[in-house]
């Protein structure tokens, strides 16, 4: 579902990803760990499309497309979706709002017909409820005053909405007590954990996996991977530590 | 009697104005006031959408009497110069309400001068402007807010935003404040900036296209000059008409 090949990415002039290569089948959830500053966050950014992140050299290919061709969102109408690390404030625009402009931009990409008022918040009611978070949330300004925790939920509620093929998660456990933590696990089970969906989970800790098993783990370090194992590499990691798997 | 000759630019209310367009308007424009007088504890209201392909002017008084209330909200979009004063008085205990948003292009200057006189005790006054332009625009606001000797416990709020979507285009604010009373409230306050781009690649993210997330991150902007007033189909009105002016700017 996505191929990246010998991708070479820049953040001003310098260079952070280094001939990164991964390829995540449908059906899979693969999990990326690494130290800080190996370039997982940079990666994420990449496959989003941020602006002020130059690929220099490789490529990215989302079902079959050049993913690096496209817009933002013309990504995300193609089933991207990108979890924030830090979830963005936008003052002056409800949730419900946002979602419902954003679903029905990405419907009316793909050609299909948009969602009505009611139809969209009943959707949206479903979605909210999966991630035990309440309607009267989503009626609140995006992100403004939500605590750490809320907006990684709200994250979730927003991906369960959009449907995605392929979610890219930077980091989505981070800010998260135990409890959030198992309910936006088990919300990226049951939104993404299906045989014509894959994920990109980068995280820092174990404890996300105990909840959302991976097939694979990779070790990014250095803005390329250097390992890729079953779901026992991640806990390698957690007991040995970086320097000793890579040694 | 007609007003012999235009102000100049060393005038401080005309400071930033388009002397060109007031001349093509004409020295006779300026003697066309609008005169109100709010009796003591009547409640008015006044929504309107300004400009249009000539330049035009708009001058408003307000006498606001004992404990009345008056509201004036506007949507300046014209596409030639456009300006909006308001000289407001208000007596004991009155309020006024002013929203206004200044949105276009085009090189054109649109602005709000309002000069509000708390002349009594307990009067309260709350003015909030946002400016959006792009293409060498220029959107200002000038503010004066005067309060007597005896206008002890005045309350008066002034917040202006100005939004650039592009380099070249830009925002006058000129807040000018007369205190003479001891015992009062006088806040003002005065940014301009540019679209939030993480708020922006944070919606395309999730769909939106670029004039999409542009045109709800404008809207949310200019939304709050506009939260006061309660009539939602004149806000709505006020909103579709600044959005509506939004087409083909900058992205």
């Amino acid at each position: 579902m996505l191929e990246i090949t010998n991708l070479h990415a820049s953040v001003g002039d310098k260079p952070i990803l280094k001939g990164l290569t991964l390829s995540v089948p449908a059906g899979e959830i693969h999990a990326i760990m690494g130290p800080n500053g190996a370039g997982k966050s940079t990666l994420s950014n990449v496959l989003g499309g941020k602006p002020g992140y130059e690929v220099t050299a490789g490529s990215v290919t989302f079902r079959g497309e050049d993913l690096l061709a496209l817009d933002p969102h013309e990504r995300a109408a193609k089933g991207l979706f990108l979890g924030f690390q830090y979830p963005v404030e936008i003052p002056g625009v409800s949730n419900v709002q946002f979602l419902r402009e954003a679903l029905n931009s990405q419907r009316k990409a793909r050609g299909e017909e948009p969602l009505s008022g009611g139809e969209f918040l009943k959707l949206a009611k479903e979605k909210a409820g999966l991630l035990k978070m309440d309607m009267e949330m989503l009626k609140r300004q995006v992100n403004v005053g939500f605590s750490g925790g809320e907006k990684k939920r709200a994250e979730m509620v927003q991906m369960g909405i959009l449907d995605p093929a392929f979610a890219v998660l930077d980091e989505t456990d981070s800010g998260l007590d135990i409890d959030a933590l198992r309910i936006v696990g088990a919300g990226i089970n049951a939104i993404m954990r299906s045989p014509d969906k894959a994920v990109l989970l980068i995280t820092h800790y174990q404890r996300l996996l105990d909840v959302v098993a991976p097939d694979k783990v990779s070790i990014l370090a250095g803005g390329r991977i250097v390992e890729t194992g079953g779901p026992e590499l991640a806990l390698r990691l957690e007991a040995e530590g970086y320097d000793s798997v890579m040694a | 009697m007609t007003t012999a000759t235009l102000p100049t630019r060393r005038d401080e209310a005309w400071r930033y104005a388009d002397m060109d367009a007031l001349a093509r308007l004409g020295a006779g424009a300026l003697d066309v006031w609008k005169e109100i007088a709010l009796a003591p504890g009547e409640v008015r209201r006044h929504a309107m959408v300004v400009g249009s392909a000539a330049p035009e002017l708009h001058r408003i008084r307000l006498d606001i009497g004992e404990g009345a209330r008056a509201e004036l909200f506007v949507t300046n979009a014209g596409s030639d110069y456009t300006r909006v004063e308001v000289e407001v008085r208000l007596a004991r205990g009155a309020h006024f309400e002013f929203g206004g948003v200044t949105i276009g292009g085009a090189g054109v200057t649109r602005e709000f001068v309002t000069q509000v006189v708390h002349a009594e005790p307990e009067a309260t006054s709350n003015q909030t402007i946002r400016a959006v332009h792009w293409a060498g625009a220029t959107g200002n606001f000038l503010g004066e807010i005067k309060v007597a000797r005896h206008a002890q416990k005045t309350d008066a709020a002034q917040d202006f935003k100005g939004l650039l979507l592009e380099a070249g285009a830009s925002a006058n604010a000129v807040p000018q404040l007369e205190i003479f009373a001891d015992d009062v409230k006088c806040a003002h306050g005065a940014t301009v900036g540019a679209l939030d781009e993480a708020a922006r690649f944070y919606m395309m993210a999730r769909g939106l296209d670029p004039q999409a997330a542009q045109r709800l991150l404008v809207q949310a902007f200019i939304g709050d000059a506009f939260v006061a007033l309660e009539d939602e189909a004149e806000r709505e009105t006020l909103l579709d008409a600044a959005v509506a002016a939004l087409e083909g700017a900058k992205l």
